[in-house]
């Protein structure tokens, strides 16, 4: 027999009590690893959500800079050996292979052309890979459909003294304003956008793109990898990570994590306290028998150590039930709660930290308990002598 | 040499704001193979006197060694491993693990040694049929009669093979048939050379023993 034997024995009859035990870190631990579940749901959802909304990777044609300073003077810089951008390199984006990881690649090609007398910036764009990338814009009017149709930025609108079914003229082609972009407090406001086409023949730039904004999920891939993979099929370009949407999208999740972290302690700080008192009750209850255990020579240690060892097999028992009720509860009520359709994924880790968690509680809240009942009197606790 | 030397031994408690005198100047010595019944009135002090003999109370004055070893100048720790190496002791009312069965109850002293479980049943088994109780193993305590539940006692107070065996009135929950029948197991186990100090009211029990203690307000008569 070891004092391990003791413990189990002295739980197997104590029903009651330890169902009393566990059900109170169960409670704990299931909503740890609700919270946590349905956090990654949240999180898998809001990221690829903002993953979705706006550019996170620029592309831009590789070019060095030279600065240029002669006799002491600095004349500024100059760009030299500038690559090109074309559209036949889309398909590389597409390619790469974290491929599923690319949402959007919505490919502009920027000049700048002259419309009654004024100097209008215009942005050629593939309109259904705009829209989809910019979803915060509103446009008043319809969105354009044909290539001879354009849209204008609130700004640019005002400038040019159009509305929604106006005409234009851009260097002597007609075209029809669809729509009128509501304000975005962005340069977008300035700018007339038109089919990508239709602006290469307008700049006579066939084939050529002056940018390609890229949104990537890099919720399951590091956005590093993505920009990596993308340079390689792209040798000719810069490519960058946007680093303030990123920055943006981690705050938003680390503040929902916050809160989940908050709750958790409160939770477990709780179920704690139930493993304390009813240790302490235990041990008052036990003072006989733990006066036995000193009298026939068993050290402080030993009684120290069953008592650990009945609240570590408590804590994994309510580890384990407190996982599996907290995966059901997650899968029950994510949706509910987070309105995501996530699923909910089984995490082994989760589960060992889980395991680990609620024995750490355990052991931790039955620590003054277990050193109280070691420091009891013999002779006090048996009564009788 | 004796196995129990005691010198100056005095106890005293504090009850209700006022010192008490439990025991007085005893100067004592039980030699190996004694039986030794310790008898007196209540409040005499004899119970007083078995606990301190079993390194479970501190002497307020006075020593106390058991086979040469001064025992309260042991640390703590090292007084439960004299608790557990030289005395078995069998507690009024038995004292037994109401969770454990028999057997576990008398392995219950090796569970801290490094005696390895097939070894601890041996033993236990063994004791066991020695104070006749083979087949009652896997029983709780609460299934067994008084006399039974005595048993049990005494085989966990011997089955470290302690030097010496101390009892606080082993039969004083027991019917007078059931009382004969222990303190004959005693008689045969000091004849087998067991050192014994018995505490004790009924004088029939003084015969078994080869010496009586009386103690009276604390001190030797």
């Amino acid at each position: 027999m070891r004092l391990r034997d003791i413990s189990i024995n002295n739980l197997r009859r104590r029903k009651s009590k330890v169902f009393f035990l566990v059900f109170g870190l169960t409670v704990g631990i299931t909503t740890v690893v609700s919270l946590i579940s349905m956090t990654r749901m949240m999180n898998d959802d809001i990221s690829n959500k903002l993953d979705a909304f706006g550019a996170n990777i620029l592309i831009i044609p590789r070019s060095e800079d030279l600065a240029l300073s002669y006799g002491g003077m600095n004349f500024g810089g100059v760009s030299i050996d500038v690559q090109s951008l074309k559209e036949s390199d889309l398909p590389k984006i597409r390619n790469i292979e974290v491929r599923d990881n690319v949402n959007t690649v919505s490919p502009k090609l920027i000049g700048v052309v002259e419309i009654e007398g004024k100097r209008v910036p215009l942005m050629g764009v593939v309109f259904e890979e705009e829209l989809r990338l910019k979803k915060w814009w509103k446009v008043k009017g319809a969105r354009p459909k044909a290539q001879d149709e354009v849209l204008l930025g609130n700004e640019a609108a005002v400038q040019l003294f159009k509305s929604a079914g106006d005409t234009l003229s851009i260097q002597r082609r007609g075209v029809r304003v669809a729509g009128i972009l509501e304000e975005t407090g962005s340069q977008d406001d300035f700018v007339i956008f038109a089919d990508l086409k239709f602006v290469q023949e307008v700049l006579k730039k066939p084939g050529f793109l002056s940018l390609i904004d890229v949104s990537a999920f890099c919720n399951t891939c590091p956005i590093e990898e993505i920009v990596r993979q993308i340079s390689k099929e792209l040798p000719h370009a810069k490519v960058t990570a946007v680093k303030q949407t990123l920055e943006t999208k981690m705050e938003t999740l680390d503040q929902f994590r916050k809160f989940s972290v908050g709750i958790s302690v409160i939770v477990l700080l709780i179920g704690g306290l139930i493993v304390f008192t009813s240790m302490m009750a235990s041990v008052n209850e036990r003072k006989r028998e733990i006066g036995i255990f000193r009298a026939i020579g068993f050290r402080r240690s030993h009684v120290v150590k069953i008592i650990f060892l009945e609240a570590f097999v408590v804590g994994v028992l309510a580890g384990t039930l407190g996982y599996v009720l907290g995966l059901v509860v997650a899968k029950v009520m994510g949706p509910v709660i987070t309105g995501t359709k996530a699923g909910v994924a089984v995490d082994p880790w989760l589960g060992l930290g889980a395991l680990l968690l609620s024995a750490g509680i355990g052991i931790l809240s039955s620590a003054y308990p277990a050193l109280h009942a070691s420091k009891l009197d013999p002779t006090v606790a048996l009564r009788s002598l | 040499m004796s196995l129990i030397e005691i010198r100056a031994l005095s106890k005293s408690y504090e009850t209700g704001g006022e010192q008490v005198a439990a025991l007085r100047d005893v100067n004592l010595s039980i030699e190996r193979g004694e039986f030794a019944s310790v008898m007196g009135p209540s409040g005499s002090g004899k119970s007083t006197l078995l606990t301190i003999l079993g390194g479970l109370s501190h002497p307020t004055e006075g020593e106390v060694r058991v086979d040469d070893i001064s025992i309260y100048g042991l640390p703590l720790e090292k007084l439960a491993d004299f608790r557990r190496e030289y005395v078995g002791f069998v507690f009024q009312s038995f004292q037994l693990i109401p969770y454990l069965t028999v057997v576990e109850n008398v392995m219950l002293p090796l569970s801290i040694t490094d005696t390895p479980n097939q070894e601890q049943h041996k033993i236990a088994d063994r004791l066991l049929g020695r104070i006749g109780l083979t087949g009652k193993g896997g029983r709780l305590p609460d299934q067994l009669s008084g006399g039974e539940q005595e048993r049990v006692a005494i085989a966990r107070a011997l089955v470290n093979s302690p030097p010496l065996l101390l009892a606080d009135e082993p039969t004083g929950n027991l019917d007078s048939k059931m009382g004969k029948e222990i303190m004959e197991l005693f008689k045969v186990l000091n004849d087998e050379g067991q050192t014994i100090v018995m505490v004790t009211h009924n004088p029939e029990n003084m015969a078994f023993s080869t010496r009586t203690i009386r103690l009276r307000d604390g001190r030797l008569e």
